[in-house]
């Protein structure tokens, strides 16, 4: 490539130069756009069907895909198609909200770990690792099975609709921390050591000013790789619980608990519990690539490292 | 070495003491207590006596109090009753414990079999077909949802060509003989390893790749000898070291996926004990299973620990006959 070329581009043209060429996180990243229209769309294809994603008709279940139905009716012959659309609302929103939720937290946790160092860092990196190691599942599935009334909650929020909805953020959340505390207190690590912060200390800078002002916005682009890679993470950690009748409660749909009844129906349905799947996979390897190739393309120097 | 051992081993103590008290207090704010099971079981009982009931159990006392109680019965050998089996926990956990353990091995082992020499070959081919198609599939595998990729193996071998059963297990079939176990093993197996291939292989390239642009490799190379030699020679021992640590940490993952395996395919293990027993309002059953497996995920990490010291070892063996 042509060095006085490259010197004239502004970082973002840099950035998306380099993204560009890494055809995988293209192709994610337009998957993952057409899902999120098509998911908002939902409405509109409703109306232009003139269906509606409730209605029951036990008179056609389990029907073979047709012009007024696409993909089939499913055992309680509503339509299968505006159901996944549905779904796909609840578990990208779950997804996209759990996701910057386990930001806000990774970031401060790594963050105050890799700022302060010594013992704080041990701590917290313990804690982070203990986390990690632990048998996550079936500690989740205790939480998501506790009785929010008993942890003195008022009954406006633990008896409403949307209350399985909040109850599958937080503990989603609460799981997909992790690995962008541990991404993020790397990157902390080198950022502190650069001449302009030991100038914010020389100056008196204290501890937050420094971490607020001076780390975190040199941050952005692990934090934007890290909260593409956690997304991916806790959409599928969403529709395990849901799938296991945990996370979002029917009549909400979502992909994994669209999945819920596909066991007991395989030998009579078998597309039924194809559909979903192919969903939440589609959307997840879309999440993890683009993760990939943004990682590339923000963070030349550690994927330098990285490969050869 | 000793030393670092015995401290890892007190962390893991000190973990599952923590633990304890953390899953002692979420499963006390799960629905219901074991009064208002009696209740539903004997409708002639009244408000008052549940309040005396409650009393005589202990139940009002204050979270600390009872998590003492219970730790110090636990002790001292006694873990209660078990509601959904009514006998004694332990027994119950026995069987299951010894099922999981099979399972998770078997899927460890085959999971490490395919991952090491897939990691080792694509870090050997960088940036060919071979190393990218290595990781599309890594990535598949990583992103596949296990609940789903399960389904869809049972409609496969199960429901459309009929090779192997949907679930369960020989002995509850009926059936006899290691190839009769086996056949009930091969799906479970197969999903629970899937998943964590994908990681690894990527652990083992990266590391790969990261050990053969160091200087005793070009030094190797230089020697004359072959590139397999180098690899493996040379390489491979040095690229384990991260590896193991990282695989260590997957032990709890492991378990997950074992959780949703097992229930999927109604396999009598720990993890459909787990999810039985919380679903079931089993709070004594749910309370063993819990610690138990966070005992077994430690243990993992414990020998993982293990393993990399003796690894470490014969590095620094190496190094000095050298």
């Amino acid at each position: 490539m042509n060095r006085v070329a490259i010197m004239g581009e502004t970082p973002a043209q840099l950035v998306w130069g380099r993204f560009r060429h890494h055809t995988l996180a293209v192709v994610s990243a337009l998957v993952l756009v057409a899902l999120a229209v098509a998911v908002l769309l939902a409405p509109v294809f409703e109306m232009s069907m003139g269906l509606d994603a409730n209605t029951v008709d036990l008179f056609n279940r389990f029907r073979a895909p047709t012009s007024g139905h696409p993909l089939g009716t499913d055992e309680l012959g509503r339509d299968l198609f505006l159901r996944l659309l549905y779904g796909g609302r609840v578990s990208l929103l779950v997804g996209l909200v759990a996701a910057l939720f386990a930001t806000v937290i990774g970031t401060a946790v790594g963050l105050t770990a890799g700022y302060f160092g010594g013992r704080m860092d041990a701590f917290l990196m313990r804690v982070t690792d203990g986390v990690i190691s632990l048998p996550l599942l079936p500690l989740l599935i205790v939480l998501a099975a506790i009785d929010l009334s008993k942890l003195g909650l008022p009954g406006t929020i633990t008896e409403s609709e949307s209350a399985s909805l909040y109850r599958i953020i937080a503990i989603v959340a609460l799981a997909g921390w992790t690995t962008v505390a541990r991404l993020v207190r790397a990157s902390t690590l080198s950022i502190k050591q650069r001449t302009f912060v030991m100038a914010a200390v020389a100056q008196g800078g204290g501890p937050i000013r420094i971490m607020s002002v001076h780390i975190l916005p040199n941050l952005a682009s692990t934090i934007i790789v890290a909260t593409t890679l956690a997304a991916g993470n806790i959409i599928l950690l969403e529709s395990v619980l849901s799938f296991l009748g945990l996370g979002i409660q029917p009549p909400l749909p979502s992909w994994g608990n669209l999945l819920t009844n596909a066991q007991e129906m395989i030998w009579e349905a078998p597309l039924q519990a194809f559909y979903p799947g192919v969903l939440i996979f589609a959307t997840v390897i879309a999440f993890n690539f683009l993760g990939d190739g943004l990682q590339d393309a923000l963070d030349p120097r550690a994927t330098e490292d990285r490969v050869d | 070495m000793a030393r670092f051992l015995f401290s890892r081993f007190l962390q893991s103590v000190i973990v599952l003491l923590v633990m304890s008290f953390v899953i002692y207090g979420l499963i006390g704010l799960m629905p219901g207590d074991p009064i208002d099971l009696m209740i539903t079981a004997d409708p002639k009982i009244t408000a008052m006596d549940a309040a005396h009931l409650r009393e005589l159990y202990g139940l009002d006392e204050s979270i600390i109090k009872r998590y003492v109680y219970w730790l110090s019965a636990a002790i001292s050998g006694d873990f209660g009753f078990s509601r959904l089996y009514a006998q004694p926990v332990l027994p119950v956990m026995w069987s299951a414990v010894l099922n999981t353990i099979i399972l998770l091995g078997s899927s460890f082992a085959l999971a490490l079999l395919i991952a090491l020499p897939l990691g080792i070959v694509a870090a050997m081919r960088a940036r060919t077909c071979l190393d990218y198609g290595v990781n599309m599939l890594a990535f598949a595998g990583i992103s596949i949802p296990q609940f789903w990729l399960a389904l869809m193996l049972i409609i496969v071998f199960a429901v459309v060509l009929g090779w192997l059963p949907a679930g369960g297990t020989a002995a509850a079939a009926g059936v006899e003989g290691f190839w009769e176990n086996g056949r009930y093993l091969i799906l479970p197996v197969i999903s629970l390893t899937i998943a964590s291939v994908g990681t690894h292989t990527r652990y083992m390239r990266a590391s790969m790749i990261e050990t053969l642009r160091q200087d005793y490799i070009r030094t190797a190379r230089a020697k004359g000898l072959s590139e397999w030699q180098v690899v493996i020679g040379h390489a491979l021992r040095n690229a384990m070291i991260p590896v193991v640590t990282v695989i260590a940490l997957d032990f709890g993952y492991l378990f997950s996926g074992a959780l949703m395996t097992e229930t999927i395919f109604s396999y009598p293990g720990m993890g459909k004990l787990i999810f039985d027993s919380i679903m079931g309002n089993d709070f004594n059953l749910a309370l063993i299973a819990l610690l138990f497996a966070t005992a077994l995920t430690l243990c993992g990490n414990f020998l993982a620990d293990v393993a990399y010291v003796a690894l470490d070892r014969r590095i620094s063996l190496a190094e000095l006959s050298e």
